[in-house]
């Protein structure tokens, strides 16, 4: 049996540039690295990879793998497998970390079903157990109402990580690493899906995923209209994004993509402020991993008061316009 | 002529009683004793799917779940909302299946069955939520899959337009059946089971199958298919300093700026 070393970031690239993701994936990575005492590599495949191997290097890579390749210019389950299927043969890495993305989603099963490996999705935190060496992962579970804890034998360890859950190690352009141009074949032909178009959905503004500070709005809202003055107005002072529970989305008062829970985007920012949501399980699994949470609210009995660490018991007519014009008079000094 | 269409459901337990769902922390064994059990909601939108593909170009909607006996309820809903036939795929060897157990099971099964020209699975359960079991069914059978799926237009009967959901947009892909898409919430709003249809379930298919019915190698299910091992679960507080506050706006509005000052939001 070959020997598996070393970590594996399977890397992603945004409007041409090192993704996010991919760089708490390499904070993450560079702390099993060293637990290990082994390598930290990162694949980078896309029609065109420009600077992002050096950002790689700069977040905590030793190696970088940069493939190029024009069927690699959008993610394709049927050609990016082939990439790293090849890659992950070559150099047989113990331990694979992927982004829990459109594109991990997709991908890790696959390449965990073709090399015969288990594979955790959606893992917030991963330590290695000194005894055997092994991958302990974390997990969320039942909307977050628990979590689970796994371990595998199988090899190599693959898992999926959720975004925000790691932190990026600080940028270094000084740091050492070596880039590799990596050649591999891609045969067009077992590309069984054929991408018509890529649309981007501009969020107006910051995205909520991105935001450090998100106002998010429930039924409680009553209609579209505060979401677009009252709680756009806090969210602007304070450079963050409006986001939702389920029930507006539904109701169409906002997109679909602002509503945040366990069948929407589950998010993560530093100040989650809730407003006239009443924090059932299934909107707090997508918003507990915030650092702190703020709720207004009229019922002093709802249960969003027990997720979050301060509250207020209030009508948010009153409560956010006062709120609002209190932090701009502030602001003008 | 018609199509064959398959659809995966799985039963969970109801998403409203999840913090009743207790962990014995000892054994790590979950109690859901009393948690009402349904069909993972975005398996009704897999099978709402199916259904509408069948009343435009005709065929047959086959549903399939491994599961424990009472996740034939789950199978009888389906037939209640529309579909022809229920195949349990229930035995103790198939217990303690990670998603690759589970992707097995299924592909044995459907082996069995015989050719589908769609298979449809929701894009995750509400459980434990892994969004493993298509893609890898797919990886299986050897035949194109989109996860993601928020819509699907038919080119022609052998042709297919689907829209994937990406981070901030969508994708849309052309694919040929045989085909298995994983399909998220907003593609349908699935049907509800009418009297009528709910009176001729006892009509329908019903096949149970244990592991040695569909030639499953006990090496490749249940628990010793399993390169996955839970080595616990347990619940999830999140130790938050709280705070709440009652009495007047104007007390409310400073404390809060106090509070949003402190946290480095101004
Ligand atoms: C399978 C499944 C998946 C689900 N997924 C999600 C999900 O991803 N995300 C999600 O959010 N939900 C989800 N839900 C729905 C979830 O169970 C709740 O129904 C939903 O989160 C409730 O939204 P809400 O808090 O906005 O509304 P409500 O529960 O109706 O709460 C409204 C709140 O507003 C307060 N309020 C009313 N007026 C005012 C006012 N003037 N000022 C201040 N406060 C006021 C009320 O006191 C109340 O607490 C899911 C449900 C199921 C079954
Ligand atoms: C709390 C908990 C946590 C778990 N965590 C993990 C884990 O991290 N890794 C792991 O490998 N296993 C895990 N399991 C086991 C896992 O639930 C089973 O393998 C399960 O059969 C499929 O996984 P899923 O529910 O995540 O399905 P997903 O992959 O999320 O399901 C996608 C779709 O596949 C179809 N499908 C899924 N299961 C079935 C089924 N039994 N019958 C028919 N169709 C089905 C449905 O269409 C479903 O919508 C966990 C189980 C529990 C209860």
């Amino acid at each position: 049996m070959a020997e598996y070393k070393g970590i594996l970031v399977c890397g992603e690239l945004a409007d041409g540039k090192l993704a996010s993701i991919t760089t708490e994936l390499l904070g993450c990575g560079r702390k099993l690295a060293n637990e290990l005492k082994e390598n930290l590599s990162c694949l980078l495949a896309s029609d065109a990879v420009g600077g992002a191997p050096k950002e790689a290097i700069a977040f905590g890579a030793d190696k970088v793998y940069a493939v190029e390749h024009p069927a690699l210019k959008e993610y394709q389950a049927d050609s990016y497998m082939q990439v790293v299927g090849k890659l992950v043969k070559d150099i047989s890495p113990r331990v694979i970390l992927i982004g829990q993305t459109s594109m991990g989603r997709d991908l890790a099963p696959r390449l965990a079903f073709r090399l015969g490996a288990s594979v955790t999705t959606d893992c917030l935190d991963l330590r290695i157990d000194p005894g055997t060496k092994l991958l302990v992962q974390t997990r969320p579970v039942y909307g977050g109402n628990a979590q689970a804890v796994f371990t595998s034998e199988s090899m190599p360890q693959m898992v999926t990580v959720r975004t925000k859950a790691m932190s990026p190690l600080e940028r270094d352009a000084s740091r050492k690493g070596e880039v590799i141009p990596t050649k591999i074949d891609i045969d067009t032909s077992k590309v069984r899906t054929k991408i018509l178009e890529t649309v981007k959905e501009e969020a107006v503004g910051i995205k909520l995923e991105d935001a450090p500070v998100i106002v998010s709005g429930g039924r409680g809202m009553g209609g579209p209209q505060p979401f677009q003055t009252i709680l756009k107005a806090l969210a602007d002072l304070l450079h963050g994004a409006v986001g939702a529970s389920r029930p507006p989305a539904d109701n169409g008062w906002v997109p679909e993509g602002l509503h945040i829970g366990l069948t929407g985007k589950i998010v993560a920012p530093d100040i989650y402020i809730a407003i006239a949501i009443s924090g059932a399980s299934q909107h707090t699994a997508g918003c507990s991993g915030s650092k702190h949470i703020i709720a207004i609210n009229k019922d002093p009995e709802a249960n969003i008061f027990r997720e979050a660490e301060f509250g207020v018991v209030g009508k948010y007519e009153e409560v956010v316009p006062a709120l609002t014009n209190k932090l701009k008079e502030l602001l003008a000094g | 002529m018609g199509l064959e269409i398959l659809v995966c459901i799985k039963q969970v337990p109801h998403p409203d009683h999840f913090s009743e769902i207790r962990l014995d922390v000892g054994s790590g064994h979950i109690i859901r004793e009393g948690v009402p059990a349904i069909i993972n909601p975005l398996d009704r939108n897999a099978l709402e799917e199916g259904l509408r593909v069948k009343e435009r170009f005709s065929g047959k909607v086959t549903v399939i779940s491994m599961g424990p006996p009472q996740a034939q309820k789950a199978l009888e809903e389906a037939l209640a909302m529309g579909a022809d036939r229920g195949i349990l795929l229930c035995d103790v060897a198939f217990a303690g299946a990670d998603t690759l157990a589970t992707a097995n099971t299924l592909f044995y099964a459907v082996r069995k069955l015989g050719k589908f020209d769609l298979i449809y699975c929701g894009n995750e359960t509400v459980d434990s939520g892994t969004a493993q079991v298509g893609p890898q069914l797919a990886e299986l059978l050897d035949i194109p899959q989109v996860s993601g799926v928020q819509e699907v237009a038919f080119v022609d009967e052998k042709t297919l337009e689907v829209r994937r959901a990406l981070e901030h947009g969508y994708m849309k892909v052309r694919l040929k059946l045989p085909a298995l898409l994983c399909v998220t919430r907003g593609i349908n709003r699935p049907r509800l089971p009418t009297v009528q249809s709910i009176m001729e379930v006892a009509q329908k298919e019903m096949i149970i199958w244990k592991a040695k019915d569909i030639g499953a190698p006990p090496e490749s299910i249940g628990l010793k298919g399993s390169p996955t091992c839970a080595a616990g679960v347990y619940e999830h507080k999140v130790g938050r300093r709280r705070e709440i506050m009652q009495g007047s706006t104007e007390e409310q509005v400073q404390r809060t700026v106090a509070r949003l000052k402190e946290l480095g939001a101004i």
